[in-house]
């Protein structure tokens, strides 16, 4: 099967990027290269298209019971314009997918969802909306919407300075529509996935180059960079995000994934129990963040193992972090092992590197 | 992307320059290219006698590993240690001072396997 392309393939390959297959689409994963796009986001602005991130729309009477039940979040918390990270729990006590939910008002509901899921994420919450009979209708308008993030301290003044609305008043993870430019209709959300803070553009397709320019352009008094995939990846490992299909899948839950902050117990969702057993009984692994002591990278699938050589776990996501200058890696561990500041071992080929459980973020 | 003629081009992305029976060998501007930013290469075969297509060392950059493969037979004489400070010149100068290991070849006519500039910049092209 063909790879599709984002709206903004010709200028990623205008931009000289190197672009590589993900999710089924044809994505950049580096123009200048990735620790200098890292450090351009941890420092000033980098912009990345993300537009391959899947879109559904739920409207209606009860849109927001369909979407309190398929989340393990709290969806009735949510204020007007307000956005939220959760999950979509499968019956087997594993993860569909992470998304991010934003609430229109009572009767609109968007959900942000990953590209590899976004035809199992959309059978799925169709099957429960069916089941269930839930009084709402579902759009995926996954192939019309487009999606830039702009992340970095400087963000906010590059935004500010080509957009109507005051961004500023935008708190974190709410979101607001306006102008970039000539481009109306743009939703300005306060969320990312890079810890740097910034925006997310979500703007229609036939827009989506004017927006990217006129950002690329209104951002070199910034130093903007555009940034691909590698350093989108780099980013949120460094603040330890969890990344689906490495760190979270169909088989782990949230609970044990130290999601446990999206998982809210005071609603009925899908196999709430299992999870809420889970919590009460501990999980006999946990998603676990850990630094490397002596030179070494983690790489997922690579073993942990303890001091007598036991394998106690597998690392999920692993790199270099261009700002510690060391190895970081993420990896379900028996729960046991996994105090803060235990001594806990990586097998690189014939090695073993030592490294130590720790705190989240990295850095 | 740049291919020298004066180099012969193994299909595992080295490149190898033959002095008086010494091989000096790297990694092509294609490989680093495809590995981004190298964050360090680790050759511990310094002194050992190793076969063609054996492993004499492996390059990790920030998002990928991969071992590095001997284009040809002989024993490993000399590695660049200053790879081990500066692993970045093999993005930046990958035939120069990015070289890796020099080998002390055992058989000459192994270079007849290795691809010419024009044949490899067309393998990877």
């Amino acid at each position: 099967m063909k790879n599709k392309q984002t709206a903004l393939y010709k200028t990623h390959i205008e931009l000289g990027a190197k672009m590589t297959a993900f999710a089924g689409f044809e994505m950049p994963l580096q123009y200048e290269g990735l620790v200098a796009e890292h450090q351009a986001v941890r420092n000033q602005v980098g912009m990345f298209d993300v537009s391959h991130m899947g879109e559904f729309v739920i409207r209606g009477a009860q849109a927001k019971d369909l979407v309190q039940w398929v989340t393990s979040n709290d969806v009735f918390a949510l204020q007007d314009k307000q956005a939220q990270y959760s999950c979509l729990p499968n019956l087997q006590g594993g993860i569909i997918d992470d998304l991010i939910v934003y609430k229109w008002d009572e009767t609109e509901y968007y959900l942000v969802v990953n590209a590899s899921n976004i035809e199992k994420d959309w059978d799925w919450i169709k099957t429960q909306k069916e089941e269930k009979n839930f009084d709402c209708t579902m759009e995926n308008i996954s192939d019309q919407l487009g999606l830039i993030a702009v992340q970095g301290p400087k963000a906010i003044q590059l935004i500010q300075s080509v957009s109507s609305v005051d961004v500023e008043k935008i708190p974190f993870y709410y979101f607001d529509t306006g102008k970039i430019g000539s481009v109306d209709d743009v939703i300005i959300s306060n969320t990312g996935y890079t810890g740097a803070g910034g925006f997310e553009l979500y703007v229609w397709n036939k827009d989506l180059e004017k927006v990217w320019n006129l950002l690329l352009q209104e951002g070199e008094k910034y130093d903007i960079k555009p940034c691909g995939l590698g350093a989108r990846d780099s980013l949120r490992l460094e603040m330890g995000f969890c990344l689906y299909g490495n760190d979270i899948n169909d088989h782990t839950s949230p609970i044990e994934a130290k999601l446990g902050w999206i998982t809210k117990f005071n609603h009925p969702f899908v196999n709430a129990t299992y999870h809420k057993q889970l919590k009460e009984d501990k999980p006999s692994k946990k998603l676990t963040a850990f630094i490397m002591k002596e030179r070494g990278i983690p790489r997922k699938g690579y073993s942990i193992i303890d001091n007598d050589g036991e394998q106690i776990g597998e690392v999920t996501s692993g790199i270099q972090s261009p700002v510690l200058n060391k190895g970081i890696g993420l990896a379900y561990v028996q729960t046991e092992h996994t105090k803060l500041g235990k001594e806990l071992f990586v097998a690189i080929r014939n090695k073993r590197i030592p490294a130590e459980v720790v705190k989240l973020p990295f850095i | 992307m740049r291919f020298p003629e004066n180099l012969k081009y193994s299909k595992d992305h080295e490149w190898v320059l033959v002095e008086n029976n010494i091989a000096t060998v790297g990694i092509t501007d294609f490989a680093q290219s495809e590995l981004g930013d190298i964050v360090f290469v680790e050759i511990e075969t310094e002194g050992e006698k190793l076969g063609q297509g054996d492993t004499f060392g492996t390059i990790e950059a920030v998002k990928t590993v991969s071992d590095l493969f001997m284009p040809v037979a002989g024993e490993i004489i000399e590695f660049n240690n200053s790879l081990e400070q500066n692993p970045e010149k093999v993005n930046d100068q990958p035939y120069e001072a990015g070289w890796m290991i020099k080998i002390k070849m055992e058989d000459e006519n192994q270079m007849i396997e290795l691809m010419t500039a024009e044949e490899y910049s067309n393998l990877v092209g």
